[in-house]
């Protein structure tokens, strides 16, 4: 063992020789290159650097001067009287983003499962493109379709006008079905067919092998799916705010019209000047540290599946 | 027996739910294009928008959005292609790549209108660039960035390794390795995920909405501002008065970026028989 150790670092060194071999200018050449590519992957580095330095420079005032608690929990959304309180706003963004998961996780779940497991290839040779499409769509045309296909329908079954979180949910729940059938149909894709042969060599149907067997061994990459899923959902924006209504209140049902802290930004900043401006550069910031957290939170997972999976 | 009819149940409801996603796609695709076709006249697509209802057509929205999807992609290209090399070739896993690693997974995941709100902090008002199409590319740069840098760092290293070690026999450096054997070997599917993010480019709206100005105008330098497609059809929309032109611009967009995702599906199928 060793011997063999040993003989590793010989070659390491006679590698190391190597690339003396070629002259000085050309060494010295491909080491500039390299670390031009560094800097180059670093700009990604940088860019969330600069999103953190940036607005937070325009928007930390907003917790040391109302306050954090009074932004936070302020029930009211008032900025012509100076009343910051953005409570109504996390509230829409949570109700929007809940019913959006909830219609869409099982449509984009079944989606995935669909195309890794039943589907026969020529189906799955279409259905894989229009999944593909739908998240080539752009915000506005699904805002668009909602406003005009979506509102009136739900305005005819409830009798109001249409706008609010129900119109939102339906499609913000389109809109997340490829971010989470993509990942899960992944997470399916990397089982190992042993376990899928074992299910059915034990005479179990498909649907017995899909939430017996498969759904537990890729619960990970779908949880990881959902949470990016719920990313997507809190973060979107011109779609949201073309059919929620746009009203900071906190709404009597689901089709009477609110605000998201997504929408109340692009409605207010057009005409927000001094403390009215500072507070959407504040609710910038919270979306930012709610998206980061959600990307920790994945990392964190896969972590912990890999400690996991070390241990076994 | 009952293993059956449950089996038959759960069955039926994955193909229902893979058809509504199928259905949901064509239908808003379908919905587009019958209203907006009647709309669709050479006169639309080339002449100024008139009056205050924008009647007219909508050429200098199209050029805006071209303009400023252009610039975002001649900033992004180099930087990420490059990017990628280093992440797939030269870097040693360590602290530093997941650093990197992070930072692009997290740049990938700011909400769109978080980008925008950055854009006009940075760009617009510290830079005192002001509301132009430079801002805007910019400001679309950092949300391309970390798309072209996957999609380019799966494509180098889906190309096989013995390629390389072919160069390194004949003797040649890493750099000459890469842009001489790995890069051109990989680039089709770097084009596939460049031709992808143009597309998404083009549909963006948050970000572009407070970096680009709203008034319509014709873009010369990249400090001219403009109005782009996407925040037109989002203004005709609700204002709801010039609905035909609203369906018009979605229609014209939707062809966009139709064209660039079929072309991009076109470009992988044909490398896949090659």
């Amino acid at each position: 063992m060793a011997e063999a150790s040993a003989q590793n670092d010989e070659n390491h060194k006679k590698a190391a020789h190597g690339l003396r071999l070629v002259s000085r200018s050309t060494h010295l050449k491909e080491a500039g290159l390299r670390n031009l590519f560094l800097l180059c992957a670093f700009v990604a580095v940088l860019g969330v650097a600069l999103i953190f330095l940036f607005v937070g420079w325009r928007g930390w005032s907003i917790f040391s001067t109302y306050g954090v608690g009074a932004f936070l929990g302020g029930a009211e959304w008032d900025p012509i009287d100076g009343i910051y309180g953005i409570l109504p706003l996390i509230y829409g963004s949570l109700v929007v983003m809940g019913g959006a998961l909830a219609l869409g996780t099982p449509l984009a779940v079944g989606t995935a499962i669909f195309l890794s497991e039943i589907a026969s290839p020529r189906v799955r040779s279409i259905v894989r493109p229009a999944v593909e499409l739908l998240a080539g769509i752009p915000s506005v045309i699904f805002g668009f379709f909602g406003l005009l296909i979506l509102r009136p329908f739900i305005a005819s079954t409830s009798g109001g006008l249409g706008f609010g979180a129900a119109t939102a949910w339906i499609i913000l729940a389109i809109m997340i079905v490829p971010t989470i059938a993509t990942l899960t149909e992944d997470a399916l894709g990397s089982i190992q067919p042993g376990i899928r042969e074992a299910s059915y060599a034990m005479g179990a149907t498909t649907w017995q092998t899909v939430y017996k067997v498969l759904v537990p061994a890729a619960k990970i990459g779908i949880i990881d799916a959902i949470i990016l899923g719920m990313g997507r959902a809190i973060g979107e924006t011109m779609a949201v705010l073309m059919v929620v209504g746009n009203a900071p209140v906190f709404p009597d049902s689901v089709t009477d019209p609110i605000a998201t802290l997504t929408t109340q930004i692009v409605i207010d900043m057009p005409y927000a000047t001094g403390d009215h401006r500072t507070a959407l550069f504040g609710m910038a910031i919270i979306l930012f540290i709610v998206s980061m957290g959600l990307v920790a939170a994945v990392r964190l997972i896969s972590r912990l599946q890999s400690a996991m999976e070390a241990n076994r | 027996m009952s293993k059956r009819i449950a089996n038959q149940i759960a069955l039926a409801l994955l193909w229902t739910s893979a058809l509504t996603t199928v259905a949901v796609l064509f239908a808003v695709i379908l919905y587009v294009v019958v209203n907006g076709i009647g709309q669709l006249s050479l006169g639309f697509i080339f002449t100024w928008p008139r009056g205050v209802n924008a009647e007219g057509g909508v050429w200098p929205t199209i050029v805006s959005t071209l303009y400023v999807t252009a610039l975002a992609m001649v900033i992004v290209t180099p930087i990420a292609i490059l990017a990628a090399v280093y992440l797939a070739e030269y870097a040693v896993q360590g602290r530093l790549v997941s650093i990197i690693r992070c930072a692009a997974d997290t740049l990938a995941s700011v909400p769109s209108i978080v980008m925008g709100l950055f854009g006009l902090a940075l760009f617009v008002e510290a830079a005192h660039i002001g509301f132009s199409m430079l801002s805007a590319a910019l400001a679309l740069t950092f949300l391309m960035l970390p798309i072209v840098m996957r999609t380019t760092e799966e494509a180098i290293r889906a190309v096989p390794k013995y390629i390389r070690w072919g160069s390194y026999g004949l003797g040649a450096t890493k750099w000459q390795t890469v842009r001489r054997t790995v890069l051109p070997a990989a680039m089709p599917r770097i084009l596939t995920g460049l031709i992808l993010a143009t597309g998404r480019a083009v549909g963006e709206t948050a970000v572009v909405i407070y970096t680009m100005g709203q008034a319509i105008n014709m873009p010369v330098s990249p400090l001219d501002s403009g109005r782009p497609m996407t925040v037109h059809l989002y203004l005709l929309a609700m204002e709801g008065i010039n609905l035909p032109a609203a369906y018009g611009t979605a229609l014209l967009l939707m062809i966009m970026i139709l064209g660039f995702n079929l072309s991009a599906r076109y470009l992988l199928r044909r490398t896949r028989k090659v």
